[in-house]
């Protein structure tokens, strides 16, 4: 135990941020609005300074959970607020602390209605996630969970485009009928292994019949929310109509709860069901890869056609999970990471043409380059980063899913290598019709390059582009050990019942 | 000769001074000067704030004489833990509901000192209800609910609507009332007694020989009748009408304290005559709230009135507390405590939202008269969209512990399928509470409502929110009290 309870100040530090705005911002209308944009870029600016200690306190030798506070909450069923992060959770609150103020930043002058409520919920939402990567106790962790659906749900339906009151219920009934199987497995999981810790319940070995069916209960969950295909289609929806703040949040680290929750839950409490259903994993990433990259090809509307790419990108990250091999955990988890910078990057990119054009519609561009050559540059590194392009963060990620893959069978990295080219393949024809071709239309003869919020806005992301794609073990360094441990877990739970890894193929 | 034994009244002492105040109150109205308009409202006035101190009395004496388990009266009135728990919640009821009412009677001129004393006289019978310890004692105070329950629902005489619920009310009221005499005449004539702890052992001796066909039907009329008064599937039609035709405080009052005493008592019930035969009576009390929970759910969907959504909201949270219930155990009794003073706050929070929706003096019910409440009114939309999350169940709010402490029971009591169906039909429900957030934030205004200027409907939203946002921090002092609660109504 350390003296400052970090992780629990860096939880509820948004949130007394969003109090602060809540209680204090008074006044007309625009002293409003303007306090409350300080007031969240500060708080969430303080909470990322906050979140720096834990990179460099965190000791990188030890698989145990770091920063850990354990308090009794509702002892009757022995649950107990406890935190702490390790290896794997660790970048996540990164990510997430980095890219909250980004997001503020990016909706400073975007967001001109109810920019207080803005603003509450965005802090109030990073509160949430912070708390869902650190949470260590199953209902606290379902509690953060879900509890971020509700600022979602508002931030899509408020300010989000024409069709968003349709977006913002898929998405909440979508993602909260997964969750729920998910609370009625975590009750019977309670009931057999007589503890809600899940330090203590990823030792627990469960029963071999009980396993299947509370690894599809959690699959049901975390399925929706990564999204696999085929119950991805709340996602398009979303990204469409939320405002470039919320599909940034949404892309970035939303979608990671869904990876997250496999390698926290179904990887080491249900390794007999992980093998088991493996194949279905894999059928279902592989389908996600390939498919979802063809309907990006035929998309009209940007945002639609990145929401499709990650998408794709996220088929990379379930496939490289239940490699149950180093490499591929590895790259999931960097690909996480990667795409969570990268595709935050991309939405951004909309939305700075957008904020100037008011369009989504990729018709609607062409010849950027002659007026925005700043922007352009942008775009392509984040373009190719997207695409893998060695140097970026993308790459490392694929290659290691790639080798992973390779391992359990060289056709599961054949089909997933196809994902690769067909991502170059819509990137790249992405990149051509809005930026190159003669500028023509009328309205884009006086669009303004970056400005310098703009550019603050892209500049750490591009340095953590590049610092991942050339130097990745400053990343990676942080996972081995955890990485390890949890294949161990998962050897070793299956040792108990009589199988191996390998028999397991 | 022998000196008549003085009983020992001091548990039924809440009760007794409820009695002996309310005849009081009566007198002081009835002998109150009537000349105008202007001098009724005042008499209103005085009674009400009158019978709520009367009330907040009879709440500290409940607490103040709150101990272990004491039969009194021949056994005909207990009083435990359990009853000190839901009786607290009963009279916290009727007092936010009186304070509620009394800007809406008086602004629709029904602002008579008879509306709080028959409050009064439904508490008392709520109270004797709680309290009851044979199945004699038990329809009284049943009875004693129920007459003025009716009476209260067609409070508002110029209105057809509000003279048609309260003859609604009173017909199946009536029609459910004899079930449940019909059931206990059952239990009577199989068991020998109408006392709770002579039934029990009845139960326990004649289980030896195998079934009683009689004593279960008798059961069945009795859960019935009990149906009735929960409003739970299929004993449910009347509630949306009444809901719907009842002045809203009135509508405010019957969501919360009558819901709470008819729950109590079916734990009751449940638990101590007739504990010996759950493997009977669980398949009935499972049936029920499924039937609830589904039909809560989707016959929300399509209402329109505010107060008609309620009622079938209502209808599902019944349905909700019937799981813990079926769990058949100590820990389920306790969730469904829990859920109890969770569904008490959410509803009297949502009821006061619905009483300051007015537009010139008129009083509106239609979901839609909401949109761009976000806008106008910051305050009441962010307190209406606080209940209307917790109510769907949603973490971090009070309405996720509730669900949570009532689904935790039923999964160890192997109640999966309920579980399951329990959590899906939360989720179509939820689709009717985001539809209210959905047309206070995301619709454009079209009509503006009024600004309420009710200090007691402010306190009440402020004060409900901040314990539904709150409770989830820190639950301890609810959770044991309810465990306690709950492992009295075991012990006898």
């Amino acid at each position: 135990m350390n003296e400052i309870p970090l992780l629990s100040l860096l939880t509820f530090l948004p949130l007394i941020g969003a109090g602060m705005i809540l209680f204090l911002a008074r006044g007309s209308e625009a002293d409003i609005a303007r306090n409350s944009r300080w007031g969240a870029i500060w708080t969430s600016g303080i909470t990322f300074l906050v979140s720096i200690p834990l990179w460099f306190k965190f000791d990188q030798s030890s698989a145990k959970f770091q920063f850990v506070e354990k308090l009794e909450w509702m002892p009757q069923f022995g649950i107990s607020y406890h935190m702490g992060v390790d290896g794997i959770s660790l970048l996540f609150v990164m990510l997430t602390t980095l890219l909250t103020p980004i997001c503020i930043l990016a909706s400073w002058d975007s967001i001109k209605d109810r920019v207080k409520e803005f603003m509450i919920s965005f802090l109030i939402l990073e509160t949430f996630m912070i708390g869902m990567f650190c949470a260590l106790d199953l209902f606290v962790f379902y509690i953060f969970f879900e509890a971020v659906l509700i600022p979602m749900f508002i931030i899509i339906g408020v300010w989000g485009g024409p069709r968003r009151v349709y977006a913002a219920f898929k998405l909440f009934l979508y993602t909260l009928l997964g969750s729920v199987l998910m609370l009625v497995a975590m009750m019977a999981m309670y009931f057999d292994a007589g503890t809600t810790d899940m330090v203590q319940l990823m030792d627990h070995s469960f029963p071999v019949s009980m396993q299947p069916w509370l690894w599809l209960a959690f699959f049901a969950s975390f399925a929706v929310k990564v999204p696999m295909w085929p119950v991805h289609t709340w996602l398009p929806d979303a990204h469409v109509e939320a405002p470039t703040a919320g599909s940034v949040i949404l892309a970035g680290v939303l979608l990671k709860f869904g990876g997250y929750g496999f390698l926290r839950f179904s990887l080491p409490m249900f390794p007999d069901a992980t093998i088991q259903f493996a194949t279905l994993i894999f059928t279902l990433s592989i389908i996600a890869v390939i498919y979802t990259s063809l309907v990006a090809l035929a998309q009209t509307d940007m945002k639609k056609l990145i929401a499709y790419s990650s998408i794709a990108h996220m088929g990379f990250v379930t496939a490289g999970t239940f490699t149950l091999t180093t490499q591929g955990i590895e790259g999931a988890i960097y690909q996480m990471l990667s795409h969570g910078v990268v595709s935050a990057a991309l939405f951004l990119i909309v939305g700075v043409v957008y904020d100037r054009i008011h369009s989504r519609e990729i018709s609607d561009y062409g010849g950027l380059v002659y007026r925005m050559p700043a922007y352009s540059l942008v775009f392509m590194l984040f373009m190719l980063a997207s695409v893998g392009l060695p140097g970026t963060g993308g790459f490392v990620g694929e290659i290691l899913v790639l080798v992973g893959l390779f391992q359990v069978s060289p056709w599961l990295a054949a089909f997933a290598a196809t994902g690769v080219i067909l991502g170059a393949a819509y990137m790249l024809y992405l990149y051509r019709r809005i930026i190159f071709g003669q500028l023509t239309k009328e309205n884009l003869m006086k669009i303004k390059d970056l400005n310098a919020r703009e550019w603050s806005i892209f500049a750490p992301l591009i340095v953590l582009t590049l610092w991942m794609g050339i130097y990745p073990s400053s990343f990676l360094d942080f996972m081995h050990v955890s990485v390890d441990n949890l294949i161990n877990q998962v050897e070793t739970a299956l040792a108990a019942h009589g199988q191996s890894l390998l028999a397991g193929r | 000769m022998p000196m008549a034994q003085i009983p020992n009244w001091i548990p039924a002492a809440p009760e007794l001074f409820i009695a002996v105040m309310i005849m009081a109150l009566l007198m002081f109205g009835v002998f109150q000067k009537q000349s105008s308009a202007a001098d009724g409202i005042n008499t209103s006035r005085v009674v009400s704030y009158m019978s709520v101190a009367v009330l907040a009395l009879a709440l500290l004496i409940t607490v103040a004489f709150a101990g272990d388990r004491v039969a009194v009266f021949n056994n005909l009135f207990v009083t435990d833990s359990f009853a000190v728990f839901t009786k607290v919640l009963v009279l916290f009821a009727s007092i936010v509901t009186i304070l509620m009412a009394q800007g809406y009677l008086e602004r629709h001129k029904m602002a008579r000192f008879e509306y709080p004393i028959l409050i009064l006289f439904a508490t008392l019978g709520m109270m004797m209800m709680i309290s009851a310890n044979n199945l004699m004692s038990l329809y009284l105070g049943l009875e004693l609910q129920s007459l003025s329950l009716y009476v209260i629902a067609s409070f508002q005489r110029d209105d057809s609507r509000s003279a048609e619920a309260g003859l609604k009310y009173f017909v199946l009221g009536a029609l459910a009332s004899g079930m449940l005499l019909y059931g206990s005449s059952l239990v009577y004539g199989f068991t020998g007694s109408t006392d709770f702890f002579q039934i029990a052992a009845a139960i326990e001796l004649s289980s030896e020989h195998g079934l009683n066909i009689g004593i279960i039907f008798g059961i069945v009329f009795i859960l019935a009748g009990l149906a009735f008064k929960i409003s739970a599937v299929p004993f449910h039609m009347w509630t949306p009408d009444v809901y719907e035709g009842s002045p809203t405080p009135v509508t405010a009052f019957f969501a919360v304290a009558p819901k709470i005493a008819a729950l109590a008592l079916f734990m009751r019930v449940m638990v101590g005559p007739f504990g010996g035969l759950v493997a009977e009576w669980q398949q009935i009390v499972i049936f029920i709230s499924i039937a609830s929970m589904l039909l809560g759910a989707f016959a929300a969907l399509n209402q329109t009135n505010i107060k008609r959504l309620m009622a079938y909201s209502s209808i599902g949270h019944v349905g909700y507390a019937l799981i813990g219930i079926a769990a058949g155990s100590e820990a389920g009794i306790q969730g469904v405590l829990i859920y109890l003073v969770i569904y008490l706050v959410m509803n009297l929070g949502t009821f006061a939202c619905i009483l300051s929706m007015r537009r010139g003096d008129q009083m509106v019910e239609g979901i839609h008269d909401l949109a761009g409440l976000g806008k106008s009114h910051k305050p009441l939309a962010l307190a209406l969209t606080i209940f209307m999350f917790s109510m769907a169940g949603i973490p971090p709010l009070a309405g996720f512990i509730g669900k949570l402490y009532i689904f935790m029971p039923a999964i160890d009591a192997g109640l999966y399928t309920l579980a399951v169906i329990g959590v899906l039909a939360s989720v179509v429900s939820a689709v009717y509470y985001l539809r209210i957030v959905k047309i206070m934030y995301f619709d454009d205004v079209t009509e503006t409502l009024d600004r309420t200027s009710e200090k007691t409907i402010g306190w009440v939203l402020a004060l409900s929110s901040i314990f539904i946002v709150a409770l989830t921090f820190y639950p301890a002092p609810v959770m044991t009290n309810a465990a306690k609660a709950a492992a009295s109504l075991f012990a006898g």
